[in-house]
């Protein structure tokens, strides 16, 4: 506005206000509302701290890796592969090879695969498919209260329940009947690999009838009438509508399990009979790659025992990434929506 | 080869709600007969109770009478052996993923203990002929999954998949309505021939494809059989006010 | 389309007997298959409470280990050990846990967030005798001696992948809107964070940290040579310490009967502080995850 005509204004201009103040008045109790650049940099602070968490997780699978490898490095450089295929453990001599762990390890697991799969999978079909709505949910509560039960105490009741109803019973009966396939030789002690596989396939169950129960529920309701309207029985309905679409998350699942069992340490240590020897028969006492490292390495008194050790822990944790990585994209495959399509 | 469907006094119940109330009617053998009425009135319900689908459904009960031909649905035969007579197309088509056309097509046939090859390749192939969808898949049966074709086409391999066990009537649950116009004009089509040698009904929402499918028509409201008469009379001079009120779009 | 072509007689005959014989053998089946998975359960809780019970008493509670051969005595000191090893582990994997969980949900819709959430997943399914291995190379090569920090760090962790799922998967069903109001009051980020996301979600991070606790509670393997255990009382956290699964394992492996029945009495206490957990959980999912936020 120009002020030559009306001559120069006769009230001041106001003063402008502080630029750090703030524009709107506070009441009282109540923080401002805008705020100067502080606040910028308390973002970028908590950002990084966030991002420092996150990276944690990525450094401390790089720090197993790392120690791991170089840990193992002794027994790499004196056995190279053939660790793995020899049979000699000798501490005293410092000859190590881990062969006998590792046939523990595939025996006790797909023993316990032989007898959890059929079970986890009733156990699902059951819940999802058969089982009253108002069972449901505790049934579902009580077989996810066996995943919760620790290792040891699986472990404890092996020892002192299932090992002798194995040595009393079952062992003897197995022996007389089953005898003639050559898996059942020896004195039944009760504990051994066979006890060992029954505490697995126990420990085991939760995991696949979880991973089956969630892809099972997964499968479309139109697909369970689609089989019932063409003049199917319920099992037919359960077959043809739900397993079979669901087959590759349950695959999953048992492939899940089965890294399960491979990684489970203590409830084997206590009943598998702690000694690295192969045999034929499932009665006989074995060895895992958890159990060695688990009865053995606060007692490792060479360097080169210690690696050793640690070279078995490398070759579980391999072999356990590769497994559950395969079970994640099976499962993946059926809860995200994508059908499985048919072959060929 | 169709029969007649005689409905007696049909109640139907959603655990202590009544989704069906007195349903009596009669679709005549060989012809199509439309189910029309607002969301919610009972339609889906009332062909679902036919063959015996409504009590899959946990707490839900129907009572009544329904013959089907000769067959008494609700007494004396097993819901496996009703459903074996009877065929059911959905909404949504319902393919298995899992399977390839051919074993799409042969599974009711399958299921029911059916297993001759050389058999089994005929019907799959005549079936597939009847839903008009044999020349888009014949070079392609089992390599491809029932998945993979498109909406309207997986329709038509339902259709074909129901249609291969012989079944006497054929239940139809607003088979069109997740398909584009080309595709439902296709299964209108296939639905006019069909009416040949099969007694039909059809669940629909568009009046317009029951006045062009079907011979005759019952209007459903709230659960209730209002009216069921020809076709032509529903839609030009329908006998109760609702009905009118309902054809000439004044609600629904 | 003209003549049948199935025989009449295949469409109307009764269903075949093979078929109506196999659906019931299947229910039957699937019923046995929940008996004997059933039964390990009952079996296991009642032994629990029918070995267990009988040996938990006031001296069990409050008293040291005795030295071989004598009766009596206790797991006093390693119910203390497991609390402060489980203490130090919450303490490191808690935060870092939770912090990495909100990383993934409000910065990481990313590959590099996809990173973290695989390396996650990975991390959960490590065997834990593993996991402890790599403790004793962090902690105990570097100290020179087994120490409860060790066993802290190890069961820590196992804990937070399990609570990085948890608090991601809970700050995802908070819902945009909120923070969008938030952040239109002129609230800061990292203030609508805490304040706004994390309240809202907090029962079910809450829960998920539970569950971690409640899965490393029984852990035996990464103590083993992390902690190593104790004959006596000790609270300092660089010196081996007692643990109750550390406790029962050894008890339960050694060739006398007084520790074998203390080994119960310590398994039974141990299955018992896990139920609670575990139920507690189930219980906050059912009625407290996201209402009342």
């Amino acid at each position: 506005m120009a002020n030559g005509a009306l001559g120069a204004p006769r009230v001041s201009p106001p003063q402008p206000v502080e630029k750090s103040e703030v524009a709107v008045m506070p009441k009282r109790g109540v923080k401002p509302l805008i705020k100067t650049g502080f606040s910028h940099i308390a973002d970028r602070i908590f950002y990084f701290a966030m991002l420092a968490c996150g990276v944690c997780v990525l450094a401390l699978v790089g720090l197993i890796v790392y120690q791991l490898i170089t840990r193992s490095s002794l027994s790499w450089h004196a056995f190279g592969w053939s660790f793995f295929f020899r049979s000699e453990w000798d501490p005293v001599n410092e000859q190590f090879g881990a062969f006998p762990f590792v046939y523990g390890t595939v025996v006790s697991s797909i023993l316990a695969l032989i007898l959890a799969v059929p079970l986890a999978i009733g156990v699902a079909v059951f819940i999802t498919e058969m089982c009253p709505v108002w069972l449901k949910g505790p049934l579902a509560f009580t077989t996810e209260l066996l995943a919760a039960i620790p290792s040891v105490i699986y472990g404890l009741w092996a020892i002192f329940v299932l090992g002798p109803l194995l040595r009393q019973y079952l062992e003897p009966w197995l022996m007389r009947y089953l005898g003639w396939t050559g898996l059942f030789d020896g004195p039944p002690y009760g504990i051994g690999m066979l006890a060992a596989g029954i505490i697995l396939a126990i420990m085991v169950v939760p995991i696949i009838s979880s991973i089956t129960r969630e892809v099972m529920t997964a499968v479309p309701q139109q697909q369970r009438e689609a089989v019932l309207a063409l003049g199917a029985t319920r099992w037919e309905m359960i077959r043809t509508g739900v397993l079979r679409n669901a087959r590759a998350g349950i695959l999953g699942g048992v492939i899940l399990g089965l890294g399960r069992a491979l990684g489970e340490t203590m409830a084997v240590t206590m009943v598998i009979g702690n000694r690295p020897e192969i045999s034929k028969s499932l009665l006989a006492p074995g060895y895992t790659m958890a159990s060695v490292i688990a009865n053995e390495f606060s007692e490792a008194t060479t360097d080169r025992y210690l690696s050793a050790l640690v070279e078995v822990g490398l070759a579980l944790f391999i072999v356990t990434i590769i497994v559950n990585i395969l079970a994640q994209i099976l499962v993946w495959t059926v809860t995200r929506g994508t059908p499985a399509r048919a072959n060929g | 080869m169709g029969v007649g469907i005689k409905v007696e006094k049909l109640n139907a119940w959603f655990g202590k709600t009544q989704a069906l109330h007195e349903i009596t009617m009669e679709a005549p053998a060989n012809h199509a007969t439309a189910v029309i009425g607002p969301s919610g009135c009972g339609k889906s319900t009332f062909v679902r109770c036919l063959n015996r689908m409504h009590e899959t459904i946990p707490d839900a009960k129907a009572e009544g009478r329904v013959m089907i031909g000769d067959l008494d649905v609700y007494n004396g035969t097993s819901p496996v052996q009703i459903r074996r007579r009877i065929g059911m197309v959905f909404q949504k088509p319902n393919p298995f993923p899992t399977m390839s056309i051919y074993d799409n097509v042969a599974a009711g046939l399958k299921l029911n203990g059916f297993h001759d090859r050389r058999k089994l390749n005929e019907i799959v192939e005549h079936s597939l002929k009847v839903a008009a969808l044999w020349d888009e898949v014949k070079d392609t049966l089992h390599k491809k999954s029932g998945a993979s074709l498109s909406g309207g086409q997986q329709q038509r391999l339902c259709i074909a998949r129901a249609l291969a066990v012989q079944p006497e009537v054929l239940l139809m649950d607003e088979p069109c309505s997740a398909l584009d116009p080309i595709s439902t004009g296709k299964i209108e089509e296939l639905i006019f021939q069909l009416k040949e040698d099969f007694t039909i009904v059809i669940v629909t929402h568009n009046m317009q494809q029951a006045s062009r499918v079907a011979e005759f028509t019952g209007f459903f409201l709230l659960g209730r059989l209002i009216e069921f008469d020809k076709t032509e009379k529903i839609f030009t001079t329908p006998s109760d006010k609702r009905t009118e009120d309902y054809v000439t779009g004044r609600f629904g | 389309m003209a003549e049948t072509l199935i025989p009449r007689e295949f469409s109307s005959a009764p269903i075949g007997i093979g078929r109506r014989i196999t659906n019931y053998f299947a229910t039957f089946a699937a019923l046995a298959a929940i008996v004997l998975v059933l039964l390990p359960l009952g079996a296991i809780f009642a032994y629990l409470i029918y070995r267990g019970i009988g040996s938990i008493n006031w001296a069990f509670l409050t008293q040291t280990p005795k030295p071989v051969g004598e009766a009596g005595g206790g797991m006093a000191n390693a119910i203390a050990g497991s609390v402060l090893i489980l203490g130090i582990a919450s303490a490191l994997g808690v935060p870092i846990g939770i912090g990495a969980g909100i990383y993934l949900a409000e910065y990481g819709r990313n590959r590099f967030g996809d990173l973290i959430r695989f390396t996650a997943d990975v991390l959960n399914g490590v065997p834990s005798i593993v996991i402890g291995i790599v403790a004793y190379g962090l902690v105990v090569l570097t100290q020179g001696h087994f120490s409860a920090l060790a066993g802290g760090v190890a069961l820590a962790i196992m804990m937070i992948p399990t609570i990085t799922r948890a608090t991601e998967e809970m700050l995802l069903l908070v819902p945009n809107t909120l923070r969008e109001a938030s952040y239109g009051l002129g609230v800061p980020r990292w203030r609508t964070t805490l304040s706004i996301s994390l309240r809202t979600a907090t029962s079910g991070v809450i829960t998920g940290v539970m569950l971690a606790f409640a899965r490393v509670a029984g852990e035996t393997a990464p103590l083993l040579f992390t902690a190593f255990g104790n004959q006596y009382w000790n609270w300092k956290i660089s010196q081996p310490t007692a643990a109750l699964s550390l406790q029962v394992f050894t008890y339960a492996i050694s060739p006398f009967d007084e520790w074998h029945r203390q080994a119960w009495a310590g398994a039974l206490i141990l299955i018992f502080l896990i139920v609670l957990a575990v139920t507690a959980v189930r219980v906050a999912t059912k009625y407290g995850t996201l209402s009342g936020a």
